[in-house]
C-alpha cells in the first residue's frame, strides 16, 4: 500500500475527531479532548506529507484520483472521490500544515475556556470540510466542503454564543455567503446541463474539445463559459470576501482568534481563489469576466487597505488586510497569473496566520483587550510575539527576501505585463495598495509594540509572554513567512545571475493552467523591466513603512488625531467603512423585511383570509336571513305560495 | 368478497399494511378505562409492529426493478355496466412515502407523550385511522379507492386538531376541513366523469388506474379534469394562494398532529400530481405547467419571506413548509427525471426535517406552554442537547450539503435547469438564500445570545424519550445526505416508466374526441415507450 491510498483518511480523521469530541466526550475529559482535537489534524498532516511525497516523487504531473463511493448514479452520476494534482497538492499542504499549528496554538489560547471541547470539535469539523473542498475531484464534493466550511465558520464566529453580537455576526456571514453560493449553484447547474459531468478533469477536457460550444451565446448576453465563470466568481466573492460581498469578514472577527487565523485568513477565505484557479479554463475563454475579476480584485484590495488604515481594533486591521490581500489574489487570477494567485495564497497563509496568532497572543496578554489605543510598548513583555509579528509584517509589506515580496511582485508583474491600458491602471492600484499595506501594518506594529503602555493598571500588571504551546506555532509560521517565497523566485532573477530557472512553483503548477488556444500567452518581459518592477514595489513598501514610522512610532495616537483633524471627511469615511453596511441595510435588508411583512399582513391576512371570511360571513348571513322565512306558520307559507304563483303567471304572460 | 378480503388482511400483503392500524384500533374500544400509560405503550407497540410489518413486506416482496407490486385485485361492486375493484399496490413512487409514514408513526407517539394530556384512547384511535387513510391513499391503484382513502384521512385529522389542539383549534379545524373538502369534491366529480367516459367507450365503467390511463381525451376535457384534480392537490400541498389553512392548522394542532400533517399529509398533494394529475392528463398538464410553476416558485419565495417575520416558532416552520413544498412542485412540474427523483426524495426529506422541527418546538411547548420567540432566547447553555438537535434539523432544512435537504433541492434544481427553466430555477435558488435567513433567524431567536428570560434558566434538557423520537429522524437526515444513492435508486425505474409514458403521450396530439389508447399497465408502462430520458428536454410541445 502506498501513502496515497490513505488519502481518504486525511479528511476522515478530523471528521472522526469532531464526532468523538463533539458527541462522545464530556468536558471533564480534557486531556483526551486535547489529544484527539490536536492529534487528528496532526495525523492528517503526517499522512498529507507522506501522500504529497508519494505524489511528487512518483506521479507528478498526472493527477491521482481515489474513488470512494457513488453519491448518485443514473443520469446524474456523481462520485465521492478525491483528486491530488499539483493545485490540490499545494492547497493540501497549506491547509494541513497551517491548520495543525493553529490547533496546537489553540491548546494554549483556549485552555481556560469552558467550551474547550466544543471548540475543538468545530475546528476539526472545519478541517475535514476544508480538506473535502480541496481534495474533491468534482464540483459537488467541492461544494459540500464549501458549504461545510461555511457552517463551521458560522458556528465558530458565533462560538461565544452567550453574547449578543457573535451569533449575529455568524448569521450574517452565513447569509452573505449563501448569496454567493446561489450563483455558484447556478454555475454548477449550467455545467452539468451542458457537459453532463461535474468532474474537473472531464469538464476541462470536454470544454477544450469544443471551444466553440463554450463560447456560444448563453444567458444574460454572455457566452456559456462567460456565464459560468461569472457565476463561479460571484460565489467566490462571497466566500473570499470581495466587493460587493466582503461585509461579513470584518464582523467575523467576533470568533476566537485562532478561528480568525485558520478560517478567516489562511484557508477558508482563500477557497474562492482556489475555485477560480480550478476552473481557469472558463476564465481563459471569457476574457470579459477575467477583466471583471481583475477589476474587482484590485478595487477590493485598495478599498480594504484604506479602511485598514483607520481601524483601532487590532483584529479588524488584520481582517481588512485579509480582504485586501485576497483582492490581490483575484487580481492575479483576473490577469491570468493563476500560479501567482496560488503562490500569494500560500505565502499569505503563513504570514497572515502568524499575524493573527500574534494578535491573539497580545489579546491573551491584555486580558481580552483588542483596542490598539489601549496597548503600546508591548515588545518588552512579549518579545517572541513581537519578533514573529514584526517578521510577518515585513513579509506582508513585501520586503525581500521574505515570502510576501515574491508573491506580490509576481502579481504586479503579471498585471503590468497584461496588454491594455486598463491593466496599467490596475497595476498602479496594486502598487498603491502595496504602499498602503506596509503603512497600515506598521501602524499596527507601532501602536501595539512601541511607545508607552496606554492600558489600565491591572492590564499592565497582567502582561506576560504566552506559553510555549503558543509561541512555538508563532515561530514556525514566521519561519514560513520568511522562506515560503523561495519556492517561487522569478525566472528573471535566476537568469540574471546566469543560473537555471529554478522557479519551482511555476514548474510544479504549470499543468494546472489549461492550455486554451489563443489565450493566456506567457508574458515576455525583459529582465530589466522585471528588476525595475521589483524595485518599484520595494520602494513603495519602504515608503509606506517610512510614513508609518514617522507618524506612529513616536507620536502614537497623536498621529491619528492629527490625521483626523486634517482630513475629517476622509477620516469619517474610513472609520465608518464607507457606510457599506448601512447602505446594504437600507437598500436590501429593510425593504426585504417590509416586503415580508406586507406579504404576511396584507396578502395572507387581509386579502386571502379576509376574502374567505367575507365569503363565510355572506354565507352565514344568507342562512340567517333565510331562517326568518321559515317561521312554521302555515298561513305565511300559503302567502309565499300565492306570491310564487303570481310571479310565475306574470312571467309566463309577459 | 368478504372471505378473500379477510385472506388479504391476514396474508403478507399491502392490504395488511394498510389495515393493521385500523385493526389495532379495535381493542382501544375496550380500553376506555385503561391508564394513559398503558394506552401510550400500546400505541407505541402497535406503531413498532406496523413499521416492522412494512420492513418485512419490503424485504420479502419488493421488486428490485422498482415497478409496482400488487395485491390480488378484489371485486368491490359488480353490476352489469359497472365494475369497481379494490386494487392496491406499491411501486417505487409510493414506497418511500409508505416507509416514511411507518417511520413517523412511533415518532409521533413518542412526541405526543406529554403534549396530549387527555383521551389517549381517542387520540390513538384517530392516529391509527389516519395512518390507514394515508397508507390507503398512497397504495390505491383504483381512483375510487383512492378517493375513499383520501377522504378517510380528513376526519381523524380534523378531530386531532379540533380536540387536542390549541386555543383556536375549532377555527383551525373547520378551516382545514372546508379547504380540503372544497378541493376534493371537484376531484370526485372528475373521477366520476373519467369512469363514465371509460364506460361509454368500453361499455363497462371502471375507475382502475391502469384503465383510466388508456383514456385519450381532447385537450379541453383534459383541462377541466386536470383543473379539478390539480385544485384538490394544490390545496393539500398547499400551493400559494391556497395555503392559508396550513399555518392555522399547524399552530393549533398538537405536536403529533403537526408532524403527521407536515410529514405526510401534505405529500399526498404532491404525490397526487405525480401519480394522477400529470400521467392522466398530459396535454393539460403541459399547457398549465407554466402557471403552476409560477405558483410553485411564488410559494418558495413567499413562504420563505413570510416565515421570516413570524412571531411564533410553529408558524415559522409552517410557512417554511410552503416554501419547501414549492421546491417539490417545481421538481414535479419540470418533468425531468432528475427533478422527479429530487422531488420524491424531497418529499421524504421534508417529512424528516420538518417533522423534527415540529417535535422540537413541541418539546419547548411542553415545558413552557408557549412557542413565541419573545419567550425564548439564549437557551443553548441551559439545554445543550435540545440546541444540538435544533441546529442539526435546521441545517437539514436549510439544505446544507451532506444532510438530506440538499440532495432534494440540488436534484430538483439541476433537473429543472436542464429542462430549460432558467429564470424559475434562479428565483428558486434565491429561495435557498432566504431559507438561510429565516431558519438562522429561528436559531438566533431561540438558542443563541444572552438568556433573555429568567424562567428559562431552569429549563429541562431533552430526556431519553425525546431523544429517541428525534434520533431516527436525524439518522436518516444524515444517511440520505451522505449516501443518497441508496434512497434514490429504488424509485428510479418507476419514475422513468411514468416519465417515459408521459413524454410519449405528449408527443402525440390530443384527439378531438375521447378515445382509448394502448394498454398502459403501470407495471409495464414506459418499457415500450422508453425514450432517451437524459436528453435535455426543452419545451415538450411539438
Amino acid at each position: 500500500m502506498r501513502p496515497l491510498d490513505l488519502l481518504w483518511l486525511i479528511p476522515a480523521l478530523p471528521f472522526a475527531g469532531a464526532a468523538v469530541n463533539g458527541l462522545l466526550l464530556r468536558n471533564r475529559h480534557k486531556p483526551l479532548v486535547t489529544a484527539i482535537g490536536v492529534g487528528a489534524p496532526g495525523l492528517s498532516l503526517v499522512l498529507a506529507l507522506a501522500a504529497l511525497w508519494d505524489y511528487v516523487a512518483n506521479l507528478r504531473p498526472q493527477p491521482f484520483e481515489q474513488f470512494l463511493y457513488a453519491w448518485t448514479t443514473g443520469s446524474l452520476a456523481i462520485d465521492v472521490a478525491f483528486r491530488v494534482d499539483p493545485l490540490s497538492a499545494v492547497m493540501l499542504f497549506v491547509v494541513t500544515f497551517v491548520g495543525f499549528w493553529i490547533h496546537v496554538y489553540s491548546v494554549g489560547y483556549m485552555g481556560h475556556d469552558p467550551g474547550y471541547r466544543r471548540f475543538f470539535a468545530y475546528m476539526n469539523l472545519f478541517m475535514g470540510a476544508m480538506l473535502l473542498l480541496v481534495l474533491g475531484n468534482n464540483l459537488l464534493v467541492m461544494f459540500v466542503g464549501w458549504e461545510g466550511v461555511g457552517l463551521c465558520s458560522y458556528l465558530l464566529i458565533g462560538y461565544y454564543f452567550e453574547e449578543a453580537f457573535p451569533p449575529f455576526a455568524g448569521k450574517k456571514a452565513f447569509v452573505v455567503n449563501r448569496i454567493g453560493d446561489f450563483a455558484f449553484l447556478l454555475g454548477i447547474f449550467t455545467l452539468f446541463s451542458e457537459y453532463g459531468t461535474l468532474h474537473f478533469g472531464q469538464l476541462t477536457e470536454r470544454i477544450l474539445a469544443d471551444p466553440g460550444a463554450a463560447q456560444r451565446p448563453f444567458l444574460l448576453g454572455l457566452s456559456l463559459a462567460g456565464f459560468t465563470a461569472l457565476c463561479f466568481f460571484i460565489g467566490a466573492t462571497g466566500k473570499s470576501a470581495q466587493i460587493p460581498l466582503f461585509v461579513w469578514l470584518p464582523d467575523a472577527m467576533a470568533g476566537p482568534t485562532p478561528v480568525s487565523a485558520l478560517i478567516h485568513a489562511a484557508t477558508m477565505v482563500t477557497a474562492g481563489v482556489y475555485m477560480v484557479v480550478r476552473t481557469n479554463v472558463l476564465y481563459q475563454m471569457a476574457p470579459e469576466i477575467s477583466t471583471l475579476v481583475a477589476v474587482i480584485g484590485a478595487a477590493t484590495a485598495i478599498v480594504a487597505a484604506t479602511i485598514g488604515l483607520a481601524q483601532n481594533d487590532i483584529k479588524k486591521v488584520l481582517a481588512y488586510s485579509t480582504v485586501s490581500q485576497l483582492g490581490y489574489m483575484f487580481l492575479a487570477a483576473g490577469v491570468g497569473a493563476y500560479v501567482a494567485a496560488i503562490f500569494h495564497l500560500a505565502t499569505h497563509a503563513f504570514f497572515k496566520a502568524c499575524l493573527f496568532l500574534g494578535s491573539g497572543s497580545v489579546i491573551h496578554a491584555m486580558g481580552g483587550e483588542q483596542d490598539m489605543r489601549k496597548m503600546g510598548g508591548l515588545k518588552k513583555q512579549l518579545p517572541a510575539t513581537y519578533r514573529t509579528f514584526w517578521i510577518s509584517t515585513l513579509a506582508i509589506a513585501g520586503i525581500p527576501p521574505l515570502a510576501g515580496f515574491f508573491s506580490k511582485d509576481e502579481i504586479l508583474a503579471g498585471t503590468f505585463a497584461h496588454p491594455g491600458a486598463l491593466y496599467r491602471v490596475l497595476w498602479v492600484v496594486g502598487l498603491l495598495t502595496a504602499g498602503l499595506t506596509a503603512c497600515y501594518m506598521f501602524r499596527a506594529v507601532y501602536l501595539t509594540f512601541e511607545g508607552k503602555f496606554r492600558g489600565s493598571h491591572e492590564q499592565a500588571h497582567h502582561l506576560h509572554e504566552s506559553p510555549r504551546v503558543m509561541t512555538v506555532p508563532l515561530v514556525v509560521l514566521a519561519t514560513g513567512a520568511v522562506v515560503a517565497g523561495w519556492i517561487g523566485i522569478p525566472k528573471g532573477v535566476w537568469e540574471t545571475f546566469g543560473a537555471h530557472d529554478r522557479n519551482l512553483l511555476h514548474h510544479f503548477l504549470a499543468p494546472v493552467v489549461a492550455e486554451v488556444h489563443g489565450a493566456g500567452a506567457e508574458h515576455g518581459m525583459s529582465h530589466l523591466v522585471e528588476w525595475l518592477l521589483m524595485a518599484a514595489s520595494v520602494a513603495i513598501a519602504l515608503a509606506g513603512i517610512g510614513i508609518a514610522r514617522s507618524q506612529w512610532k513616536r507620536r502614537g495616537l497623536e498621529a491619528d488625531a492629527a490625521f483626523a483633524a486634517r482630513t475629517p471627511v476622509v477620516q469619517r469615511l474610513l472609520e465608518n467603512k464607507y457606510w457599506v453596511d448601512e447602505i446594504y441595510d437600507r437598500l436590501v435588508v429593510r425593504p426585504l423585511a417590509a416586503l415580508a411583512r406586507g406579504c404576511w399582513k396584507i396578502v395572507d391576512t387581509l386579502i386571502i383570509d379576509g376574502g374567505l371570511h367575507v365569503g363565510a360571513f355572506v354565507t352565514e348571513l344568507t342562512g340567517d336571513l333565510g331562517r326568518f322565512t321559515t317561521t312554521g306558520n302555515v298561513r305565511q307559507y300559503a302567502l309565499y305560495f300565492l306570491g310564487g304563483v303570481v310571479l310565475l303567471f306574470w312571467w309566463m304572460v309577459l | 368478497m368478504g372471505g378473500s378480503f379477510l385472506s388479504l388482511l391476514l396474508g403478507d400483503t399491502v392490504t395488511r399494511l394498510v389495515f393493521f392500524p385500523t385493526l389495532a384500533a379495535v381493542p382501544l374500544l375496550f380500553m376506555g378505562k385503561a391508564k394513559p400509560i398503558a394506552v401510550k405503550l400500546y400505541a407505541l407497540a402497535v406503531s413498532l409492529v406496523e413499521i416492522g410489518l412494512m420492513l418485512a413486506w419490503t424485504a420479502a416482496h419488493w421488486d428490485a426493478a422498482g415497478l409496482v407490486v400488487k395485491d390480488p385485485v378484489l371485486p368491490w361492486l359488480e353490476m352489469p355496466s359497472l365494475s369497481i375493484v379494490y386494487e392496491v399496490g406499491i411501486d417505487g413512487i409510493s414506497l418511500p412515502l409508505v416507509l416514511l409514514t411507518g417511520l413517523l408513526l412511533p415518532v409521533v407517539v413518542l412526541g405526543s407523550w406529554k403534549g396530549v394530556d387527555r383521551h389517549w384512547t381517542g387520540f390513538t384511535t384517530a392516529l391509527l385511522l389516519l395512518t390507514t387513510g394515508i397508507l390507503g391513499a398512497l397504495v390505491a391503484l383504483d381512483l375510487l379507492v383512492f378517493y375513499v382513502f383520501w377522504e378517510v384521512m380528513l376526519i381523524p385529522m380534523y378531530l386531532i386538531i379540533g380536540i387536542w389542539g390549541g386555543e383556536r383549534r375549532i377555527y383551525a379545524a373547520v378551516k382545514f376541513f372546508l379547504f380540503t373538502m372544497a378541493g376534493s369534491l371537484l376531484m370526485l366529480i372528475g373521477i366520476l366523469w373519467l369512469g363514465w367516459t371509460y364506460g361509454r367507450l368500453t361499455g363497462l365503467w371502471s375507475f382502475r388506474y391502469q384503465d383510466l390511463l388508456r383514456l385519450d381525451l381532447p385537450v379541453e376535457q383534459q383541462l377541466w379534469l386536470f383543473g379539478a384534480f390539480a385544485l384538490a392537490f394544490a390545496i393539500k400541498v398547499p400551493m400559494f394562494p391556497f395555503h392559508t389553512w396550513l399555518p392555522d392548522a399547524h399552530v393549533e394542532a398538537p405536536t403529533g398532529g403537526s408532524v403527521i400533517l407536515a410529514g405526510i399529509l401534505l405529500k399526498l398533494g404532491t404525490y397526487g400530481f405525480l401519480r394522477f394529475a400529470l400521467p392522466l392528463f398530459p396535454h393539460a398538464a403541459d399547457r398549465l405547467a407554466p402557471w403552476l410553476l409560477g405558483l410553485a416558485v411564488i410559494g418558495i419565495v413567499y413562504g420563505a419571506l413570510v416565515a421570516w417575520v413570524q412571531p411564533d416558532m410553529k408558524k415559522l416552520v409552517a410557512y417554511s413548509s410552503i416554501a419547501h413544498l414549492g421546491f417539490v412542485m417545481l421538481g414535479i412540474l419540470a418533468c425531468d427525471l432528475i427533478a422527479w427523483q429530487g422531488a420524491l426524495i424531497q418529499m421524504v426529506n421534508h417529512g424528516l426535517s420538518t417533522g423534527a422541527l415540529f417535535l422540537l418546538v413541541g418539546m419547548l411547548y411542553d415545558r413552557r406552554h408557549t412557542k413565541k420567540f419573545e419567550d425564548f432566547g439564549g437557551i443553548a447553555k441551559v439545554v445543550p442537547w435540545f440546541a444540538f438537535f435544533l441546529v442539526f434539523s435546521t441545517l437539514a432544512s436549510v439544505g446544507l450539503p451532506a444532510l438530506n435537504g440538499f440532495v432534494g433541492e440540488f436534484l430538483i434544481l439541476v433537473g429543472a435547469w436542464r429542462a430549460g427553466l432558467h429564470l424559475l430555477v434562479a428565483i428558486s435558488t434565491f429561495g435557498v438564500v432566504l431559507a438561510a435567513i429565516y431558519l438562522l433567524h429561528l436559531l438566533q431567536k431561540t438558542i443563541w445570545g444572552p438568556l433573555t428570560r429568567e424562567e428559562n434558566r431552569g429549563l429541562r434538557d431533552l430526556d431519553v424519550r425525546e431523544v429517541l423520537a428525534l434520533l431516527p429522524l436525524c439518522v436518516f437526515m444524515l444517511w440520505i445526505g451522505v449516501a443518497p444513492k441508496t434512497f434514490l435508486e429504488p424509485s428510479r425505474p418507476a419514475l422513468e416508466a411514468v416519465l417515459a409514458d408521459y413524454r410519449a403521450r405528449l408527443a402525440q396530439p390530443a384527439p378531438a374526441a375521447p378515445g382509448l389508447g394502448a394498454s398502459r399497465n403501470p407495471a409495464e408502462a414506459g418499457r415500450s415507450f422508453l425514450v432517451d430520458l437524459d436528453a435535455p428536454d426543452r419545451g415538450v410541445q411539438p
